[in-house]
C-alpha cells in the first residue's frame, strides 16, 4: 500500500512540471498582433512595447522563465497582475474557497442522487422506472448547463417576477443568505454530474449483480438489502469513483459558466475577467492552479482505491 | 437466410439482395434498441436540415429587417431578434455550424488519437511513459479551461475553434485508444503475425486497428455530442464563433440574455435545438455501445 501510494505521488511530479512548462510557454504563442492590440489601447510607443514584453517575460529565454516561474510558484509567488501590479497570489487564494464550495456541494448532491437512482435503476432493470430514469439521465447530460443556468435566472423573473439573488455574500456576513446563493449554481452543476453518475453506477451495478458471488450470497439466504449493500455496492462503486475524478475536471469547467451567469466571485469568473483585461499572468496562475487541483483530486481518488479494492492494498 | 450467410463475400457485394440484408439489420437494431433508433432518426433529420439549410430556411440568417423582437407569428415562426433577423433561419444555419464543427473536430481528433494511442501502447517503454505524462497534464486541465486558454491565445474564429476542440479531444481520446490497443495487442494472432515476419506497420494496420474499430465508433459517436456542446459553451461565453455567424450557443448568450425580457423565445429556440440534437446523439451512441461492447451483452 505504501509502495502504491509512493509510486502514485511520485508519478504526479513530472505532470506538474509539464503543466508549469505549458503555462509558461503559452505566453510565447500569443500572436504578435495581440500585443499590438494591447499597445493600441495604450498608444503605440516602442519603449512601452518593450516594457510590456519585459513584463510578460518575453525578452528572456523560455528555459530561464520556466525555472524562474517554477521556483516562484513553489514559494507561492504567482507574479503580479499586469493591471495595477498587485500580487496575484492573494487574489487567487481569496477566490479558491468560493469555487471549491460550489464544486464540493455539487459533487455531494450529484453523487448521492446519481448513485441512488443508478442503483434503483439497476435493481429494477427493464422496468418502466428504469426506462424513465435512463431517459431523464440522458436528458441530464444533453441539456447544456449554461442553458439551464440562464433559464433559472431568466424564467422566474418572467413568470413570477422573482429571481435568484445575484449579490454574493460570504459565509461570515450572512450564513443563510450565503447558502441560498450558492445552492442554485451548485444544483445546476450537480444535474450534469448526477446524470452521468446514474448511468455509470447503473452499468457497473448490473455487471456486479451478474457475478457468481452475488448468486452465492443469495443462495446462502442473505436478505436482499444486505446483498446489495455489503457485497454488490462496494464493488460497483470503484469505476464510479474513477468517474468522479474525471468529473471534477468538468465541474471546474462548469463553474466557469455558473460563476459567470450567477455572478459569483470565484476562480472561474476571475478567469473570464482577467481574459477580458488581457491579464496574462493572472491567466497563467489560474490555469496552473486549476490543473494542479484536478491532479491532486485524482491522486486522492487513486489512493482511495486501496480502501475499496483490497487487491491493490497488497500489490 | 441460409443462402445469404453462406455466400462468399464477393457475391454479397454484387448481390442486389444485399440491400435487404442491410435493411434487415437496421430493423433488427430498431426493434432491439428503440431509443437508439429514435436517436438515429433525429440525427438524420438534424444532418438533413443542416446540409439543406439554404433550401429550408425561410430567410437569410444575417438579413436585418425592421420587425425587431417580433414574437412568433405566421411570417416568422420563431420570432425575430434585436436586428430583425428571423430566429428560425438562424436556428437552421446554427445547425449547420454545429454540424460542421462537430464533424470536423471529430474527424480531426480521431486520427491523431488513434495514432498516438496505438503507437504509445505498441511501442511502450520510455516513449509511452513520456507521452502518457503529457496526456495526464492535458487531461488535468478542465476541458473548457483548456479550450478557452487556447482560443484566448490564438484568437477566435471557426478554424481556431475546430483546432482547439480537436487538440483537446485528440489528446484525451488517445488514452482510450491506448487502452483498447493494449487490450488486443497480446492476442495470439498478433504474436503469430510477428512470428511470420510481419512489419510493425502491417501489424498495426491489419491486426490492431480493425479490432479497435468498435471502440473508435463508440467513443466518437458519443464524443460528437460532447463537441457540439463544447462549441456551444464556447460561443456562449464569447470565445467561440464570432457574431454575426449564427451559433446556438451564441444565440443563447449575447442575444438571448440581453433581450430576455422582451423576447424570451430567443432563449427557447437554441436550448431546445441543442437539447434535442445532443439527446439524439447520446441515445444513438448508447445503443451503438450496447451493441458493440460484448461485456454489456445481456443487459439491455
Amino acid at each position: 500500500m505504501a509502495r502504491y501510494a509512493a509510486k502514485r505521488i511520485v508519478g504526479m511530479v513530472p505532470t506538474v512540471f509539464i503543466l508549469l512548462f505549458l503555462v509558461v510557454v503559452m505566453i510565447d504563442f500569443i500572436p504578435g498582433d495581440v500585443i499590438d492590440v494591447m499597445m493600441e489601447e495604450a498608444g503605440t510607443n516602442p519603449e512601452l512595447r518593450a516594457r510590456l514584453e519585459q513584463e510578460l517575460g518575453l525578452d528572456r529565454h523560455v528555459i530561464v522563465r520556466y525555472f524562474d516561474y517554477a521556483g516562484n510558484v513553489m514559494r507561492g509567488d504567482f507574479g503580479t497582475s499586469l493591471w495595477g501590479n498587485a500580487p496575484i497570489g492573494p487574489e487567487l487564494v481569496k477566490r479558491i474557497p468560493v469555487t471549491l464550495e460550489i464544486a464540493f456541494l455539487a459533487t455531494v448532491m450529484g453523487s448521492f442522487v446519481g448513485v441512488l437512482f443508478g442503483v434503483v435503476s439497476a435493481l429494477r432493470q427493464d422496468s418502466i422506472l428504469d426506462y424513465a430514469l435512463r431517459s431523464i439521465a440522458i436528458a441530464g447530460i444533453s441539456v447544456p448547463n449554461f442553458a439551464i443556468a440562464t433559464f433559472i435566472v431568466v424564467m422566474p423573473a418572467i413568470w413570477w417576477g422573482i429571481s435568484p439573488r445575484l449579490d454574493y455574500v460570504t459565509w461570515a456576513e450572512d450564513p443563510i443568505g450565503h447558502f441560498k446563493i450558492i445552492l442554485i449554481p451548485a444544483m445546476v452543476l450537480a444535474l450534469n454530474l448526477a446524470a452521468a453518475m446514474m448511468r455509470l453506477s447503473r452499468t457497473t451495478m448490473l455487471e456486479v449483480l451478474r457475478q457468481d458471488y452475488i448468486r452465492t450470497a443469495r443462495a446462502k439466504g442473505l436478505a436482499g438489502a444486505q446483498v446489495t449493500i455489503r457485497h454488490a455496492l462496494k464493488n460497483a462503486l470503484i469505476p464510479v469513483i474513477t468517474l468522479m475524478g474525471l468529473q471534477v475536471a468538468f465541474l471546474i469547467g462548469g463553474s466557469v459558466i455558473v460563476e459567470s451567469v450567477f455572478v459569483i466571485p470565484g476562480l472561474g469568473r476571475f478567469l473570464i475577467t482577467s481574459i477580458g483585461q488581457r491579464d496574462y499572468p493572472v491567466l497563467q496562475g489560474i490555469v496552473f492552479l486549476l490543473g494542479f487541483f484536478v491532479m491532486t483530486v485524482n491522486l486522492l481518488i487513486d489512493l482511495s482505491y486501496a480502501y475499496f479494492d483490497p487487491r491493490i492494498r497488497y500489490s | 437466410m441460409a443462402v445469404e450467410v453462406a455466400a462468399p463475400r464477393s457475391v454479397l457485394l454484387r448481390d442486389p439482395g444485399r440491400f435487404r440484408l442491410a435493411s434487415a439489420s437496421m430493423t433488427r437494431f430498431a426493434r432491439r434498441k428503440p431509443l437508439g433508433a429514435i436517436g438515429a432518426v433525429l440525427m438524420v433529420v438534424f444532418i438533413a436540415v443542416a446540409v439543406a439549410a439554404p433550401l429550408v430556411a425561410p430567410y437569410s440568417p444575417l438579413e436585418h429587417s425592421s420587425e425587431r423582437l417580433a414574437s412568433p407569428s405566421g411570417e416568422h415562426l420563431a420570432g425575430t431578434d434585436q436586428f430583425g433577423r428571423d430566429t428560425l433561419s438562424r436556428l437552421i444555419y446554427g445547425a449547420r455550424t454545429s454540424l460542421y464543427v462537430g464533424v470536423a473536430a471529430t474527424i480531426l481528433s480521431a486520427i491523431p488519437a488513434v495514432l498516438i494511442g496505438m503507437s504509445s501502447a505498441y511501442f511502450g517503454g520510455t516513449y509511452d511513459y513520456l507521452v502518457q505524462r503529457f496526456v495526464d497534464t492535458i487531461q488535468a486541465l478542465p476541458g473548457l479551461i483548456l479550450l478557452i486558454t487556447i482560443l484566448v491565445i490564438l484568437g477566435g474564429g471557426l478554424w481556431n475553434v475546430i483546432f482547439a476542440l480537436s487538440f483537446n479531444r485528440a489528446i484525451v481520446g488517445s488514452r482510450v485508444m491506448r487502452g483498447a490497443t493494449m487490450g488486443v495487442q497480446n492476442e495470439v494472432y498478433v504474436e503469430a503475425a510477428l512470428a511470420s515476419g510481419a512489419t510493425t506497420l502491417r501489424i498495426m494496420l491489419r491486426h490492431l486497428l480493425p479490432n479497435i474499430v468498435p471502440t473508435i465508433i463508440v467513443v466518437y459517436s458519443l464524443g460528437f455530442g460532447t463537441v457540439i456542446l463544447a462549441e456551444a459553451s464556447l460561443s456562449f461565453l464569447g470565445y467561440g464563433i464570432p457574431p454575426p455567424s449564427p451559433s446556438w450557443g451564441g444565440m443563447l448568450a449575447a442575444d438571448g440574455r440581453a433581450y430576455m425580457f422582451a423576447a424570451p423565445w430567443m432563449l427557447w429556440g437554441p436550448t431546445i435545438a441543442l437539447a434535442i440534437v445532443v439527446f439524439a446523439i447520446n441515445m444513438f451512441g448508447d445503443a451503438i455501445r450496447d451493441v458493440l461492447d460484448p461485456r454489456l451483452r445481456g443487459s439491455r
